[in-house]
């Protein structure tokens, strides 16, 4: 399956999880957030939301600016 | 704590709030944060892979506190997904709503911004809007529940200083949350005037990060924060037409 991920299309397993992503992503553990087809997906669900084939996921986090 | 900024109940002993944005490198921002005394400073959200990371840990180590903005927002969703975003990341419910209209002149969208405040303060957020000189809409940011309002002095990076004055003094003479200057600063006397004005603090970024010494602008910009607020309180003397003798004119 597929999913965008910030902006760029991923090849991912069928079954990953937001977790799957920011593993992929070597995301650190504190500091971001993931926003899944436009809505926020909470820390404490990361391990158990599975990402549709097609989906959106935006990994954010915070950098200089303002 | 002598003479606090409150806002939302919590206290700051800094009347200066600071953007990371423009600094040339964290080491650069690091010494201007500390010259600005500042305690509490904003940050943008962005894709991870984007450039700039590292400033939450440097915020972390030097006690600062980190306010989230929704810069590069342009709707009402995209500010309150980007706000609920950074409430995730950051595990703070505090936001500098920005809502601009376009990319030349940077400024509010009054009715985007206002139907964002009103979403986020329902949502629990403590929201400090940023907002054009209208006295009208800051009276309507506040009635919706902002913890402060933040109108600009000229718009962002401009460093044009506060254009209109009586705009501020209007805002000042009926808000009764802190009245925060944010965008426009260029130097230490448009800070000082902020605070003369009646401000509670001033929030600015470009003219230090973008100065050619910001680790002394950031003094300056400090010290120049503390003159107005002393000058505020100390109640001015009217202006005057004619000359009037500060010498015995007798004897």
């Amino acid at each position: 399956m597929k999913a965008k991920v910030n902006g760029l299309e991923r090849e991912l397993a069928d079954g990953s999880t937001v977790a799957t992503v920011l593993a992929l992503l070597e995301a650190p553990a504190r500091g971001v957030a993931v926003a899944l087809d436009g809505e926020v997906v909470p820390r404490a669900a990361w391990e158990t939301t599975t990402v549709p084939d097609g989906a959106a996921v935006e990994v954010l986090t915070a950098v200089q600016g303002g | 704590m002598d003479d606090p900024l409150v806002i939302a109940g919590r206290e700051f002993g800094s009347r200066l709030i600071m953007g990371t944005g423009g600094a040339a490198n964290l080491a650069v921002l690091e010494r201007a944060l500390v010259a600005s005394g500042t305690e509490l400073t904003t940050v943008a959200m962005r894709r991870l892979d984007a450039s700039g990371g590292g400033v939450l840990d440097l915020l972390g180590r030097l006690g600062i506190t980190a306010l989230p903005n929704t810069a590069g927002c342009r709707t009402a969703a995209e500010a309150v997904l980007t706000a609920r975003l950074a409430r995730e990341a950051l595990e703070t419910d505090w936001v500098k709503l920005e809502v601009v209209a376009d990319d030349q002149t940077l400024l509010p969208d009054p009715v985007e911004l206002l139907d964002a405040a009103e979403q986020l303060v329902d949502d629990g957020f403590v929201v400090l809007p940023y907002t054009s000189d209208d006295p009208v809409l800051a009276s309507r940011l506040e009635q919706v529940g902002c913890a402060a309002v933040m109108p600009l002095g000229s718009p962002i990076g401009t460093g044009l200083g506060i254009r209109n004055p009586h705009n501020i003094e209007l805002i000042v003479a009926r808000a009764s949350v802190p009245v925060i200057l944010d965008a426009g600063v260029g130097t230490a006397s448009d800070a000082a005037l902020a605070m003369e004005l009646g401000c509670s603090a001033v929030l600015l970024a470009t003219a230090v990060t973008r100065a050619q010494d910001p680790e002394r602008m950031a003094a300056a910009m400090r010290a120049g924060v503390e003159a107005g607020r002393l000058a505020r309180s100390a109640g001015r003397i009217p202006k005057r037409f004619w000359a009037h003798a500060s010498s015995p004119a007798v004897g």
